[in-house]
C-alpha cells in the first residue's frame, strides 16, 4: 500500500483529475503523437512556437490511465514558456530519472518531474509516465527538421 | 470419464502449486485465465516425466528413447482427437499457438481458395489473431476482409451474418467465445447457414476448450483451433483441426524436416495427413502436457466445469453491479465465464495495477480485441476470466479490492 500511495501522490491525482493545458490549441504550429500499443492509451501534443523559439502555448489531448494524464499535466506546466532546447533537455532529464538511481537527488529535476519516480517500483507503468514525453519529444523533432529547411506538416 | 460426484472446488485448487504463492502477501485471487491459465499437477508432472524418462526426439529414431517419445507425442494426438471426436489423427495438426494454426489456414487455405475480388468473413468479436492474418492473405491476393456486426449486448448480427454470406465469400473465420468480453456464438448454427452457401469455416477455440466440451463432427467446422496454454497445458503447443478432405487439397505452410516423402534439388514430394503441416522438430513435451491437460479436464468432467463457473459468473455479475459507476461491457445471452467491465474517470490500468497490491490479477487493457474497444468507444477495459479453480473468495476479494480503487480516487 506504501507503494501505491507512493506511486499516487496528491499532485498526481489532482493533475490526472484536472488536467492543465487539456485541448488542441489554435494557432498550432507543430504536433507530436505517442501511443502505447499495449494498452492503447494514447497522446496527441500541440505547440505554438514564438517568434523567439520558445514554447509560446503547449496543450494536449488524449486517453490515458492517472499516471500518463497527470504525466502530461505537468509537462505542458514544465515546459511552457521555455526554449526548445530546454525542452528537450528536460525530456532527456525525464527519461534519465527512470533509467539513473542517483539522479532523483539531482536538484536541477522539477518536482513535477520527481512526483512521478514512485513508478519505478511498477516497471510495467513507466511507460504511462513517458508517453506524454515522446510525443513532445516527436513535436520538438518536426521543429528541427523545419530548422533544416525541410518542409513538414504542422497541425 | 467423470468420476468426481461433486465438484470439490478446494480440492482442485489444490491441485494447482501455484496457489500456495502469496502475492504482495496475500492470497493469489487469479482472474486471468483468459490471458493463460494455471498448470495443475498432473501437467507439471507429465512435463517433467518426459524430459527425465523419456526424452528424444520423436519420427526418426529406431533407438528406445525416440520411439517411446513418438508413442507419447502420437498418444497426445489421439487424445486431442478423441477430446474433439475427430475423426481421424490426421486431422489432427500440433502447431505451436492458435496463432499459428490460423496463420496456417490463411496461408495455406488462402493460397489455394482465396483470390482478387474475393471476401472473407470475420466478426467484430475477433482476436487479432483472426483478424491480421486474414488482412496479409487479403492485400496478397486482392481480396477483401468483412466482418459481421454485433449488437450492443456483444450478440452476433445474425440477419446481417446471413447478409454477408454472398458469392464471393471463401471462408468465414469466427470464434467461439469472445475473450474480450465473453460472448458463446451459435457456430453451430453458423457453420450451418455459411454450408448451405457452401462457404467453409474456421472456429477460433481459444477461449471455448477450457469451459465446454467441443465436438467438430457436430459442429460440422471445416477448421477448428485452439491453444494448450488456456486449457492448462504449456505454452508453445496449439492444435488445428481440419477436414482431411480440404487438408488434402492444401499445399504445405511451412518447408522443413519431418513434412516430406522425397526431397531431391530438382523437387521434393510432400508427407501426407498431419505430418505435411508439421515442418521440423515439433513441440514434443508441450503436446505430451496438453495431453495430460486434457486427460485432467475431462477426469473432473465439463459439465460439472461449466456449472461451476456460470455460477461463478452469475454472483461476480451480480456483486459488481452492486458497485456505483461500473459500466459491464458484453451482456451476450450467453456468456463464459468472462466479465468485461470499465469504471468512471478511472482507467484500467490504474485499476489493475491498484487491486493487484491486493494480490488481485486481472488483465487490463484491449485484449488485443481493438475494433471490439473501438465498437464499445472504450480504450480498454478491467477483464475478470474465471476457470474451474476459481472460487465465490475470487469474486469476493475483487469486489473488495475495486471498492479499494474507488475508495483511492475518490
Amino acid at each position: 500500500m506504501e507503494d501505491l500511495k507512493d506511486l499516487y501522490r496528491e499532485i498526481i491525482l489532482d493533475h490526472s483529475k484536472s488536467p492543465r493545458n487539456f485541448g488542441k490549441i489554435s494557432p498550432c504550429t507543430h504536433e507530436g503523437h505517442g501511443d502505447n500499443p499495449l494498452c492503447g492509451d494514447e497522446v496527441s501534443l500541440y505547440l505554438r512556437l514564438g517568434e523567439d523559439e520558445t514554447l509560446a502555448d503547449v496543450g494536449f489531448e488524449g486517453k490515458g490511465c492517472a499516471i500518463s494524464i497527470a504525466s502530461a499535466s505537468m509537462m505542458t506546466e514544465l515546459v511552457k514558456g521555455t526554449s526548445c532546447a530546454d525542452a528537450k533537455s528536460r525530456f532527456q532529464q525525464f527519461l534519465t530519472l527512470f533509467s539513473d538511481d542517483s539522479a532523483q537527488s539531482h536538484s536541477d529535476i522539477d518536482d513535477r518531474m520527481k512526483a512521478l519516480i514512485g513508478v519505478k517500483q511498477f516497471p510495467m507503468r513507466v511507460k504511462c509516465a513517458t508517453l506524454p514525453w515522446h510525443a513532445l519529444n516527436a513535436a520538438l523533432s518536426g521543429i528541427k527538421s523545419k530548422d533544416d529547411g525541410e518542409t513538414k506538416d504542422g497541425c | 470419464m467423470n468420476d468426481m460426484t461433486v465438484f470439490d472446488v478446494e480440492k482442485i485448487r489444490g491441485d494447482f502449486p501455484i496457489f500456495e504463492e502469496k502475492i504482495h502477501g496475500k492470497r493469489l485471487t487469479f482472474l486471468d485465465s483468459g490471458a493463460s491459465a494455471q498448470k495443475p499437477v498432473a501437467v507439471l508432472d507429465a512435463v517433467q516425466d518426459a524430459y527425465r524418462h523419456t526424452y528424444a526426439n520423436v519420427h526418426r529414431g529406431v533407438h528406445y528413447l525416440s520411439q517411446k517419445s513418438t508413442e507419447l507425442y502420437e498418444g497426445a494426438r489421439e487424445t486431442v482427437r478423441d477430446h474433439l471426436n475427430a475423426a481421424s489423427v490426421d486431422e489432427i495438426i500440433f502447431t505451436k499457438s492458435t496463432t499459428e494454426a490460423i496463420n496456417l489456414v490463411a496461408n495455406s487455405f488462402g493460397q489455394m481458395a482465396i483470390g482478387e475480388g474475393d471476401e472473407i468473413l470475420l466478426s467484430y468479436l475477433e482476436h487479432h489473431s483472426n483478424i491480421v492474418p486474414w488482412q496479409l492473405v487479403a492485400e496478397r491476393v486482392g481480396a477483401t476482409v468483412k466482418a459481421v456486426p454485433i449488437d450492443t449486448n456483444g450478440d452476433l448480427l445474425r440477419d446481417r451474418y446471413e447478409e454477408m454470406l454472398t458469392d464471393r465469400t471463401k471462408i468465414v473465420a469466427i470464434t467461439h467465445v469472445s475473450n474480450a468480453i465473453g460472448t458463446v456464438n451459435p457456430v453451430k448454427e453458423l457453420i450451418a447457414k455459411a454450408h448451405s452457401k457452401d462457404i467453409p469455416v474456421l472456429i477460433d477455440g481459444s477461449q471455448a476448450i477450457p469451459h465446454m466440451k467441443v465436438d467438430v463432427r457436430d459442429l460440422d467446422a471445416d477448421f477448428y483451433v485452439f491453444t494448450g496454454h488456456k486449457v492448462f497445458a504449456p505454452t508453445g503447443i496449439g492444435v488445428l483441426f481440419g477436414k482431411a478432405e480440404l487438408l488434402e487439397k492444401m499445399p504445405p505452410y511451412q518447408g522443413g524436416g519431418d513434412m516430406i516423402n522425397r526431397v531431391t534439388f530438382e523437387k521434393t514430394t510432400f508427407a501426407t495427413g498431419h505430418s505435411k503441416f508439421e515442418a521440423g522438430t515439433p513441440p514434443i513435451v508441450q503436446a505430451i502436457g496438453l495431453g495430460a491437460a486434457i486427460d485432467y479436464v475431462n477426469k473432473i468432467g465439463f459439465d460439472q466445469i461449466a456449472a461451476h463457473e456460470q455460477s461463478l459468473l452469475s454472483y461476480a455479475t451480480q456483486e459488481l453491479g452492486k458497485l456505483n459507476n461500473i459500466r459491464i461491457i458484453g451482456q451476450a445471452k450467453q456468456k463464459a465465464a468472462i466479465v468485461s467491465f470499465t469504471m468512471d474517470d478511472i482507467h484500467p490500468h490504474d485499476i489493475g495495477t491498484i487491486i493487484d497490491q491486493a494480490g488481485v490479477a486481472v488483465r487490463v487493457g484491449h485484449h488485443c480485441a481493438q475494433p471490439l474497444m473501438d465498437f464499445y468507444d472504450v480504450p480498454s477495459t478491467v477483464r475478470a476470466s474465471f476457470a474451474l479453480y476459481n472460487n465465490k473468495e475470487d469474486v469476493d476479494a475483487l469486489v473488495e479490492s475495486i471498492k479499494m480503487v474507488q475508495e483511492f480516487f475518490r
